[in-house]
């Protein structure tokens, strides 16, 4: 071969499918006789449900039935969570699949109709009558721990579902410090947005008791536990199909009552049964992601070295515990609020609570960007508060080179690491003195531009299985892989990852190809089905490529392995003598004899000749359980200007440098990083959900929910370090979510930069015109006033 | 249930008649009627473009046209860029310049973007992110989506005959 496959710019082997409109996302699934689904749900963010009355929608044409949650409760169990803290006196509150007595926010589930096409149940949807109550309802997790709020579930008094603590002492040190800086953060609630919305549908055979769901999954496997479960349908009768995904961004894991109930209307009715959210559906009862409320404190000496940080974290849990939802701001968040920096002690103290809102869970970057952004943020406000550079500030707090691995204040070993070296090459490219000169001069004028840093560490690619257990987590966070080698010698390769934009139909061939020496074209990557593979956790936590990449090297060793006995036999030579490379075995050193793989293939089929206690066929499966997380990291550089006139930020120039490992195909790498970048600054500068005074979502389309565009941006500019992570067979770490993690902090230290003159030190984001604008007003008065 | 009206419309180069509620939309009709399933829906308010096609030519987005609307016309989806097994130049460009991750919103950027490339506007990378209004992607961040188009372009004017004969037939030039 001549160019070796990993590491090169391959495309992409999905993208022939999705570019041709071939893909089959699950709404895509038509099946003769199929029936459609549509969710009544709740206008109101807390109400007692007097009584529905379905009677007239019963009499709509097409109409086949309603369930409405009396008919349901006592025949379906609740919808569990799936991670419980451990020593976080987690509430774990009853959410049944369609509210029966309650409704707790506004898009909870209350009635399902099922008709025979979508116009027909939408119809009948506006014909069932449901009487509520209304009771007061809180949407803001602070108010709702306080006195006289709403209160939300009988089992979780003032609404508190979690409190958690970790870390060190910290107590001494802030009492004795130097400097101690205090600020406190808002992470304001944002709606997770993948363009493919969520869809069911559902497939049930009685005489074999075989139910097929095609769901819009991040984790096939995982729903399927849940769903075997809340169905009762074991689970070898039970097939989760989740093979086109048009993105998840985490709110793809958690399995919702809507999918289940598609699944109980097939049964039920024995038709099948489809349900697709629309946009606005997607806006209320998909889950939300971030809403945090951080209260930080740094204690520090005046030259700049970080003694101790500490965080009180308040994070809105919504209406009811989502899927992977106590995870998020406990373990995902409060172990690594140090951020990259060498901080001897650190501790955090987190309450999850409920509020009348549609519920929280994982949302790109899942606790880490909340983590990341309070300890960037604040180290901006260390470094002016001791006049130091910001630049300086972190160079001299990074963890170095030389320390790794390095265990922080909360136990987390960090793998490998070049921070220094990545922030270097961040510099270099952005010119930093240059932009400080530029900027100097720019202000002279009445012009203001900011450059923000982000020097960010993150955890992904969780494991091993047994630290998920421990933490809480209810299942394994190993993955599997199995390559199957055919007969005419090409491969189909099983992961129980489930990619869903990643691409992992291509760096898995390619981690297959460079191993077995066959090409691209000859493999074939099978994920997101049930009963294609035999088990596996899924994609989120940037752990696809760490974890089932890990898996797939493993398995593909085995087949090499055997393929070699097999080939040794056939050359006549000792398994010791026998050399591969490029997809051939020979005997080492020689060339003048080989066999190729796909002779070995047929060999190993045909069985005719195999060497003794050598089973025919050639395949291998691999159950791989990482030794740890890995830590990718880097440096994050925006340049901004602000417009004192009308209060518009605009990036000028964005800066990347990120270190996730050898890159398996850069191409892809660049691509998670891009779109990662925009997400993070999408949280900077446009998203945020917002809540009226009666817990009504405002931001309830893409009309006032302002979606990252296109002409927001400039070019981003990229580089990389590349540290293997000792971690994984492959030596990656996670890409996923860095982007996200690591830009919000970046553009939002640019623009409090630029307004450093002003004397404005924080502004809580989304950092619209309106808000920009009236903190610039603020600031003015308030100097004009102070002049005069 | 409301009376259906016939419709004629010729897409991706077939002409097809059938009868369909007033209230059906393009998008609807595209993907259950026909079973077009490339052109996606991924909004119920006119702004993420997923269901962009051409229609006589122009890009509309086939969410906010009734099926009775498209009376008459000549309709282009995804599926009609090329012949199977050949590539259009703007979905070779995509591919070539990773210009999508999960392939929702794909569709109906492609047919924008085809769009773009003959109109001629695809030489400059600005005008193109402008142009890209109507559109949200939330996987690539853009940056492959402007690449790809600016590719497109290139690619068009070096092979300009590029979607296959047959699925040209009945596309007005
Ligand atoms: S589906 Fe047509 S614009 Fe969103
Ligand atoms: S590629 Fe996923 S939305 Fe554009």
């Amino acid at each position: 071969m001549t160019q070796p496959v990993v590491g090169s710019r391959a495309l992409r082997k999905e993208d022939v499918r999705l570019v041709s409109g071939r893909g089959q996302y699950t709404d895509d699934i038509q099946i003769p006789g199929m029936l459609f689904a549509v969710m009544l749900r709740s206008p109101h963010a807390h109400a007692r449900i007097v009584h529905v009355d379905t009677s007239d929608a019963l009499r709509m044409p097409g109409v086949v039935k309603i369930y409405t949650g009396q008919d349901l409760k006592a025949v379906l169990p609740p919808v569990p969570t799936a991670w419980i803290p451990p020593d976080s006196d987690l509430k774990m509150v009853e959410h049944p699949v369609l509210a029966y007595e309650r409704v707790r926010y506004v898009g909870d589930g209350v009635a399902m109709v099922v008709a025979d096409s979508r116009e027909a149940a939408e119809d009948a949807l506006e014909a069932i009558r449901v009487e509520y109550e209304p009771l007061p309802a809180v949407y803001d997790q602070r108010q709702a721990i306080g006195e006289d709020a709403p209160q939300l579930h009988e089992d979780a008094p003032n609404n508190v579902a979690l409190h958690w603590t970790v870390g060190t002492e910290t107590e001494d040190t802030f009492r004795t410090a130097e400097v101690v800086v205090r600020q406190s953060f808002r992470q304001q609630r944002l709606i997770p947005n993948p363009m493919e919305p969520r869809s069911a549908a559902a497939h049930y055979n009685p005489a074999t008791g075989e139910m097929t769901v095609w769901v819009t999954s991040q984790n096939p496997h995982i729903h399927r536990v849940l769903m075997s479960g809340l169905l009762g349908i074991p689970e070898h009768k039970l097939r989760i199909v989740s093979t086109d995904v048009g993105g998840g961004f985490g709110s793809k894991i958690a399995c919702y009552p809507d999918e289940v109930l598609v699944a109980v209307a097939a049964r039920d009715l024995d038709r099948p049964v489809k349900w697709t959210e629309s946009r606005s559906e997607h806006f209320l009862a998909t889950t939300h992601g971030r809403d945090h409320v951080d209260e930080v404190e740094l204690a520090g000496t005046k030259d700049g070295r970080v003694l101790a940080v500490r965080v009180k974290a308040y994070a809105n849990m919504g209406a009811y515990l989502s899927t992977a939802g106590p995870g998020v701001p406990t373990i995902l968040f409060g172990l690594i609020v140090n951020g990259a920096y060498d901080i001897p002690q650190a501790s955090s103290d987190v309450y999850g609570i409920f509020t009348n809102t549609t519920p929280v869970d994982a949302y790109r970057g899942a606790g880490r960007p909340e983590a990341t952004y309070l300890i960037e943020r604040i180290m901006d406000s260390y470094a002016a508060a001791i006049g130091m550079d910001p630049v300086e500030l972190r160079r001299k707090n990074l963890i170095r080179k030389d320390q790794f691995p390095y265990t922080n204040p909360f136990g987390l070993s960090y793998d490998s690491g070049d921070y220094h070296a990545a922030l270097d090459r961040g510099l270099a490219m952005l010119d930093y003195e240059g932009i400080r000169r530029e900027q100097a001069a720019l202000r002279s004028q009445g012009k203001y531009i900011g450059v923000g840093f982000s020097t960010y560490v993150e955890m992904c690619g969780l494991g091993p299985s047994q630290v998920a257990g421990a933490v809480g987590f209810q299942g394994g966070l190993w993955e599997s892989a199995m390559v199957r080698v055919h007969p005419g010698g090409k491969v189909t390769v099983f992961t129980g990852a489930s990619p869903h934009g990643q691409g992992e139909e291509t760096t898995f061939a390619q981690i297959v190809s460079g191993r077995l020496g066959i090409p691209l074209e000859d493999i074939e990557v099978v994920h997101g089905d049930t009963h294609r593979i035999a088990m596996g956790w899924g994609t989120y936590g940037s752990r696809t490529t760490a974890v089932g990449g890990g898996a797939l090297a493993l398995a593909a060793e085995r087949v090499i392995a055997k393929a070699k006995a097999i080939a040794a036999h056939m050359l006549e030579i000792p398994d010791e003598a026998v050399q591969f490379d490029d997809g051939r075995f020979h005997p080492e050193g020689r060339d003048d004899r080989t066999v190729t793989f796909a002779e070995v293939a047929l060999q190993a089929y045909l069985a005719w000749n195999l060497p003794s206690g050598v089973e025919p066929g050639l395949e291998a499966s691999a159950f791989y359980d990482p030794t740890n997380f890995t830590y990718p990291f880097g440096t994050h550089i925006a340049v901004v200007s602000v417009d004192t006139e009308t209060g518009e930020v605009r990036l000028l120039r964005y800066i990347a440098v990120d270190d996730c490992g050898p890159a398996i195909n850069p191409m892809i790498v660049e691509g998670q990083i891009h779109g990662g970048i925009v997400q993070g600054v999408g949280q900077a500068l446009y998203e945020g959900a917002l809540y009226d005074e009666d817990a009504q979502l405002v931001t309830g389309s893409f009309l006032d929910y302002t979606m990252p565009k296109a002409r927001f941006f400039p070019e981003i500019e990229l580089d990389h370090t590349v540290t293997p992570s000792p971690h994984n067979p492959l030596g990656v770490k996670g890409v996923g979510e860095t982007g996200t993690i690591a830009s919000t902090p970046a553009v939002v230290n640019a623009v409090m930069d630029a307004l450093a003159p002003l004397g404005i030190g924080d502004l809580s984001m989304p950092l619209t015109p309106p808000k920009v604008w009236a903190a610039i007003q603020a600031a003015k008065n308030l100097k004009g006033g102070q002049a005069s | 249930m409301e009376a259906r009206l016939s419709i004629q419309i010729t897409v991706n180069g077939k002409t097809v008649s059938d009868h369909v509620e007033p209230r059906t939309l393009l998008a609807h009709y595209l993907r259950d009627g026909l079973g077009l399933t490339g052109t996606h829906i991924g909004c119920d308010t006119s702004q993420c473009g997923a269901c962009t096609v051409l229609l006589d030519g122009e890009p509309v987005k086939s969410c906010t046209v009734l099926a009775v609307q498209a009376d008459g016309t000549q309709v282009m989806t995804v599926e009609g860029l090329a012949a199977p097994g050949t590539a259009h130049p703007v979905q070779q460009a995509f591919q070539e310049m990773h210009g999508l991750q999960c392939g929702f919103c794909t569709p109906g950027v492609l047919m924008l973007s085809t769009w773009l490339v003959q109109q001629h506007q695809t030489s400059d990378l600005r005008h193109i992110r402008e142009s890209l209004d109507g559109i949200i992607c939330r996987c690539t961040g853009y940056e492959n989506i402007v690449k790809a188009i600016a590719r497109a372009g290139e690619l068009a004017v070096d092979e300009p005959a590029a979607p296959a004969a047959s699925q040209r037939e009945g596309v007005p030039s």
